[in-house]
């Protein structure tokens, strides 16, 4: 920019254009992405790590025999050829399959309730005083509550799952949204109704891109809680037809007596949770925040 | 905002006034009973016209700012403005999920500016504060001098016949401050907008306006006015800017030290 200033000088002939370049250019923070190896010692080298201390810690709590009863406890080796095992014979990935396409499913039906939802409890005065309250108390109910209720009115089906994730992810999708729009500070309101953005322009260009960092996050938790609820509704209402998914599998190891697939399942649950956290979620979030200058570093 | 005056038929300044003030009082429910803010201001601002208004705390310049931008509404009085007005703030309200460039043309998308002609009109925009290159930036990678010549070209993309600034240097170091007075009067020139200036700094008042008007504080009430004649460019250590910030400063003193003897 230096340069091309430069060149108006000399047109102007006044020294204010090289002046404020100079200015802009002394006051510019640079930022820069941090390092790969940086991110790899600080982000991923710590919780590999653990992850290898605690599977270290189990070997030898089995190969030392202090837990000498592999109905209790198997050793990682034997949850490890379960695993293998339903891998080979092209059972794994159905099981992730069948819970993680009803995890979103549910998760995108939970997403086109609770967005107007909490707009509209954020933005209007009377709804919000008469549901605001219900809905926030509703993110401290286990949602694994619902799951009798769900059971009796919509029988053994998918639709009874659906309706548990919905009934998990729903208040914490809108409180999101309510809170985001809570803190979009009001000097933006301001400058947008300056700018012509009132009533529904308003809210499209000014209040729901504000208020997007506090429905991101609760988006992540609204994913957590249908993720939670899914599984108790699997482990609670396992039905042959339904089709086996990670709490099915949960459910028929215990059945079985079957500790390492137990261990399986838990195993899977926690990761399959994880990954869609650290693939969909995280990235979401960190973009959202990043675009905003919220995570630079100083 | 009271009425909007008509538009003279062949869109040309056959208007007398950008903004027009009148008898207009404002006040707001407190403690004891009614507070008084504003209290019977009348004042045109002439098309093309600079005017900034100087007061201490509590003279209600930044409520009157806001009356005329129709954030607000008087308890008493007529305000009639030329269109609607273009407001700045002493933070730059830039929005932080666009880029400099997306700021601008948000602002001519809001006024009905058709997408083909916004992305060329943001980069004159953004010519004119002599950001050329920053289209793409984001608000937190620019400094405090920037972001509020982003926020001018942001107000200028109105094509108000008003510019409002409510302090909008206030938060800048003194060097910056000093460029942007000579950016300001250089765009004022340029684009013939008339400028309706808030600030408590009786040098910056003296430095950009044609005319000075004082502010009394608890109820703020129009003191006194000066025109400013001294020609540009002006420099804020010029000795005739000096010394007529000096006579502003002591009725300005003298305004203040009346709250004092109660």
């Amino acid at each position: 920019m230096a340069s091309t200033d430069s060149t108006t000088v000399a047109k102007d002939g006044n020294d204010l254009a090289g002046l404020e370049a100079g200015l802009d250019a002394l006051e510019t923070r640079q930022t820069g992405r941090t390092p790969f190896r940086q991110t790899f010692t600080e982000k991923i080298l710590p919780p590999v790590l653990a992850v290898v201390l605690v599977l270290a810690v189990w070997q030898a709590l089995v190969s030392f025999k202090v837990v000498d009863d592999p109905s209790k406890l198997p050793a990682p080796s034997a949850v490890w050829d379960v695993v293998q095992t339903a891998w080979l014979q092209g059972e794994l990935l159905g099981y992730i399959w069948t819970s993680v396409s009803r995890g979103l499913l549910g998760f995108l039906f939970a997403l086109l309730i609770g967005t107007p939802l909490g707009l509209i409890v954020a933005r209007v005065k009377f709804v919000r005083a008469a549901i605001g309250p219900i809905l926030s108390g509703l993110q401290s109910l286990p949602s694994v509550a619902w799951v009798p209720p769900a059971v009796i009115w919509l029988g053994l089906n998918n639709s009874m799952m659906y309706a548990v994730i919905l009934l998990g992810a729903v208040p914490s999708i809108a409180n999101g949204l309510v809170s985001g729009v809570d803190q979009v500070p009001p000097l933006f309101l301001r400058a947008g109704r300056t700018l012509g953005a009132t009533g529904l322009k308003g809210t499209w260009h000014i209040v729901l891109p504000a208020a997007l960092p506090g429905y991101v996050a609760g988006l992540k938790q609204g994913w957590a809680f249908s993720w939670r609820s899914l599984m108790a509704a699997e482990i609670i209402a396992s039905f042959p037809d339904l089709g086996v998914g990670l709490g099915q599998l949960l459910e028929n190891g215990r059945n079985a007596s079957d500790m390492a697939m137990v261990f399986e399942a838990i195993l899977l649950i926690l990761i399959v949770g994880i990954a869609i956290d650290l693939l969909i979620f995280s990235p979401l979030e960190r973009w959202v925040l990043r675009s905003r200058g919220l995570l630079v570093k100083n | 905002m009271a009425t909007t005056l008509a538009k003279a038929a062949d869109g040309t300044a056959s208007l007398t006034h950008a903004a027009r003030i009148q008898h207009v009082s404002k006040s707001y429910p407190g403690p004891a009973g009614q507070q008084l803010v504003l209290d019977d201001i009348t004042l045109d601002v002439a098309p093309g016209e600079f005017v900034t208004l100087l007061g201490a705390s509590g003279c209600g310049k930044s409520t009157l700012l806001n009356l005329v931008a129709g954030l607000d509404r008087p308890s008493a009085g007529e305000i009639a403005t030329d269109g609607r007005p273009a407001l700045m703030f002493q933070e730059h309200a830039l929005f932080p999920w666009l880029t400099a460039g997306k700021n601008i043309e948000l602002a001519l998308k809001l006024r009905g500016v058709p997408k083909a002609e916004r992305r060329e009109r943001a980069g004159e925009l953004l010519e004119l504060v002599r950001l050329k290159g920053a289209h793409g930036k984001r608000v937190h990678e620019l400094s405090g001098g920037m972001r509020q010549r982003v926020a001018l070209a942001r107000a200028l993309a109105q094509e108000s016949k008003l510019l409002l600034m409510d302090e909008p240097f206030a938060a800048l170091d003194a060097i910056t401050r000093d460029v942007l007075h000579d950016e300001l009067t250089r765009i004022w020139r340029e684009t013939q907008v008339s400028v309706l200036f808030v600030t408590h700094n009786v040098r910056e008042a003296v430095r950009l306006a044609q005319r000075v008007v004082l502010l009394s504080s608890r109820p703020g009430r129009i003191a006194r006015e000066w025109t400013v004649g001294i020609p540009h460019p002006r420099r804020i250590e010029d000795t005739a800017v000096a010394e007529l910030s000096v006579e502003i400063t002591e009725e300005l003193r003298g305004e203040i030290r009346r709250h004092g003897q109660h």
